[in-house]
């Protein structure tokens, strides 16, 4: 696969391994957060850890949707299904997210609720055209990556005058969430999380482009490097924050230069401010409430809004009290700590945000990690 | 929420659709949000949608700057 | 006088379909069976018309196995659920290191199913049991009402021979020994991906179903001291090697590098946000054996048609917690574990 093998050679990526051995100063360690969840998943994937020197340390960050998703959305949505009679169509990564009542969107369909998984925003319209009887409400989700194609299907949903297609919206917005991790007071007062720079998302950032981060670097003084998808992309990251903080420098680098620009994809970005605008205030799990971080339709679009066409009404849900997911998403604490993980806690049995979304930090620890907590003897 | 490839366009399905090819598997998805592109473009893909277009010239820049971080390393390090 | 045969109007293949009566135990019933299946697989024991058949017990330890299929789409590139039956349960008997004898067929129906759609997938069967020369000897068929079946459950049992001096089972893993498996992994579960409604490609991918016990009888006789053989069907490679792990109370180191999977299905996973480790096959096989016996293991399968992409792809270690780890061709390690629930395409 072109652009995709080359990026992930594994002789590359020792001489890389190497280079940041050589120049990471042992006098100082770099607590590195990777925002995407993406990124996450990579690190674990391809025990990217294992190349790192001991002084660098990545602290996984929020950018989950399916992590950050508060409960009481999931139950909107499976009272969509079982209450409002409305197909709902979701991206497969929601389904097993636990919800009240012992209840998950897949376990709902067991019940008789119709719930479909699609591939595709476009997928939920063609339900919906071709279930004309029938409410169809399509369960978006996502950063900035996910949003226009949901942008696209609410305009064509207009063009073709469609009664029955609403769209429950649950996008939510990468910056809002860094300045709030930024802010919190485990960062900013109290110093206990060293945090000194972010590898900026890939793909959310071919979207909004690399100018939305100038902010961070400038006002928190902490680079930014955003990095593409593959390991090797990935690694050398790490190398061009480890020189930045070495450099004493704050700037925002972009090294994933063959899909972003400074500017982005403006005409995602147009459509997207089309269709959408700023809610004051969103939930996310396991961080609360934060402002200006989340989207909704316009009052223009409104005819496609599931809120407003059922009335929803959200009810906070709070997580179970043994749960460090508040704490795993603000990089204060590692899954390792948490007294859950890996015993009552796992991918089959998920209590906590972390866990249910394969790329969250407690699920890719414990799917490829966590032999690493205890002692193995290798061959 | 990023799970993104890069594929290659090999057919135009006018008005916004194309096929892509990413190592012998083709798909239909939807050009609408990257306008312009051709067949021999490589695209972003995520959920069905072309998102931008890589650049050729930029990846290759990129590989040759994983080499030279990597090549001063052969002759520096341990 | 001469009496008048009773015209019997034969099946409708062409545009019948199956009721309730295909499955009441009366003349329609016996119709069915005569015309379809004791004609597609025509052996002696079917012929005879018993509802069981005879055999001798031939001398030895004998092994017995059981699979119902339930997969849908019923028709998919490469093969149906009619010869994927006859492999599947065909693999399970050869991997005890066994000869397969015999096999049963039972049948579910469901009401309204096309009866030109069950003399495909039923032809299909019968050659695929005539090509790897296990007769169907017996079976039975019911029919359900129409929304309670998938058209059509096939359960097939299979018996066999173990010859002497042969022991596989999966907890006879050792440290030390060597891991083999006999081809490309992730070829069926993408081939069946590709029909699934919302997932659309044009591949070229074909499942990989196929009946393995040549292959086995090929390695048994080069190799008689395998220690394990399993097919990895639901769940895939990653799956029965800890299953292997678990049974065994052993660890494993395996190489990314050197388990073969074809660019399209690798592509295909990509696509999907899915594991190949863990996609599932239905043509292929893994081994364990002593690691002085690997190199002629490996060759022996090379030379054999279902084994021409065998590899090595590690060895058995020792570790009290049972993980499958597994150097990345990245250069890192992880851990192998155990599938969550049913694996979904992933978009993030």
């Amino acid at each position: 696969m072109k652009y995709v093998d080359e990026f992930r050679d594994g002789e590359m990526a020792r001489r890389i391994a190497a280079r940041i051995r050589a120049e990471t100063r042992p006098d100082r360690s770099y607590h590195l957060m990777e925002f995407c969840g993406g990124h996450t998943h990579a690190i674990s994937r391809y025990g990217i850890k294992d190349l790192l020197p001991h002084n660098v340390e990545m602290v996984h960050g929020p950018g989950c949707p399916v992590c950050v998703l508060p409960i009481g959305r999931i139950d909107n949505a499976i009272a969509l299904a079982t209450q409002h009679d409305a197909i709902v169509c979701t991206y497969a990564d929601t389904m097993r997210v636990p919800a009240s009542g012992g209840l998950s969107l897949i376990k709902a369909k067991a019940r008789g609720a119709d719930i479909r998984m699609v591939y595709s925003a476009s997928d939920a319209l063609g339900i919906a055209q071709s279930n004309p009887q029938r409410e169809v409400v399509f369960f978006a989700i996502g950063f900035e990556t996910t949003t226009p194609p949901t942008a696209l299907v609410v305009r064509q949903a207009r063009a073709l005058d469609l009664k029955n297609f609403t769209v429950f919206c649950n996008h939510v917005l990468t910056p809002a969430a860094i300045t709030h991790i930024l802010e919190s007071p485990e960062v900013r007062e109290l110093g206990i999380v060293a945090l000194d720079g972010f590898i900026g998302p890939a793909h959310v950032s071919t979207v909004i482009g690399s100018q939305p981060y100038e902010y961070f670097a400038e006002e928190y003084q902490r680079p930014v490097v955003i990095a593409g998808f593959e390991p090797l992309d990935v690694m050398q990251a790490i190398l061009m924050l480890v020189r930045q903080l070495n450099d004493g420098r704050a700037e925002v680098e972009n090294e994933f230069t063959r899909a972003v620009t400074r500017n982005g994809n403006e005409t995602a970005k147009s459509l997207v401010a089309e269709v959408f605008e700023l809610r004051r205030s969103f939930e996310w799990r396991g961080l609360g409430d934060v402002p200006y971080s989340a989207l909704r339709l316009k009052d223009a679009y409104a005819q496609f809004d599931a809120e407003r066409r059922f009335d929803i009404t959200t009810r906070p849900v709070a997580d179970n009290k043994a749960c460090e997911c508040g704490a795993i998403l603000r990089g204060v604490k590692k899954p390792a700590d948490c007294k859950a993980f890996g015993t009552v806690c796992t991918p089959e049995n998920p209590i906590g945000s972390c866990m249910v979304s394969s790329e969250g930090a407690c699920a890719a620890h414990y799917t490829y990690g966590r032999f690493k907590d205890v002692e193995v003897r290798a061959a | 929420m990023c799970l993104a490839l890069p594929a290659r366009v090999v057919e135009l399905v006018p008005p916004t659709e194309g096929v892509i090819d990413l190592g012998g598997v083709r798909k239909r998805i939807s050009l609408e949000l990257v306008p312009g592109v051709q067949p021999g473009d490589y695209v972003i893909v995520h959920v069905g949608y072309a998102l931008q277009k890589l650049d050729p010239a930029q990846a290759e820049r990129t590989l040759a700057l994983f080499a030279e971080a990597s090549a001063d390393a052969a002759e520096g390090a341990e | 006088m001469r009496s008048r045969s009773d015209y019997v109007r034969p099946v409708d293949f062409k545009h019948g379909r199956v009721d309730m009566t295909h499955g009441g135990g009366g003349r329609a019933m016996a119709q069915l069976i005569e015309e379809l299946f004791a004609r597609a697989f025509a052996n002696e024991w079917l012929a005879q018309g018993n509802d069981n058949a005879l055999f001798a017990v031939p001398a030895g330890r004998m092994v017995i196995a059981t699979d119902s299929h339930v997969i849908s789409p019923l028709e998919f590139p490469g093969g149906d659920i009619g010869c994927l039956a006859v492999h599947g349960t065909i693999n399970d008997v050869a991997m005890a290191g066994a000869r397969p004898l015999y096999l049963a067929a039972g049948f579910i129906l469901e009401e309204g199913f096309p009866l030109a759609t069950l003399k495909r997938i039923v032809e299909s069967m019968a050659a695929a049991s005539r090509e790897a020369g296990v007769p169907v000897v017996t079976g039975d068929t019911k029919v359900v009402e129409q929304g309670k079946g998938d058209g059509v459950f096939i359960t097939t049992t299979g018996v066999g021979v173990v010859p002497p001096g042969v022991e596989i089972s999966g907890d006879r893993a050792r440290p030390g020994d060597a891991i083999l498996v006999s081809g490309t992994i992730g070829d069926h579960g993408v081939a069946i991906m590709s029909l699934r409604e919302n997932l659309s490609f044009e591949t070229t991918i074909l499942s990989d179903t196929a009946a393995l016990h040549g292959l086995v009888a090929v390695m048994v006789d080069a190799v008689p001291a395998i220690r394990c053989l399993r097919d990895p069907t639901r769940g895939g490679l990653g799956t029965t090697l800890n299953e292997f792990a678990r049974q065994s109370g052993v660890g494993m180191l395996i190489h990314e590098s050197r388990i073969p999977v074809r660019a399209e299905v690798n592509a295909a996973c990509e696509f999907l946000g899915l594991d190949p480790l863990y996609v599932a096959n239905e043509g292929k096989l893994i081994a364990i054996c002593p690691p002085e016996d690997a190199d002629r293991l490996l060759a022996a399968m090379r030379a054999h048609p279902q084994g021409g992409g065998a590899a090595i792809i590690g060895s058995v270690i020792d570790d009290p917690h049972h993980f499958v780890q597994m150097e990345t061709s990245f250069g890192g390690r992880r851990i192998v574990d155990w599938l969550t629930g049913e694996q979904l395409p992933r978009i993030c």
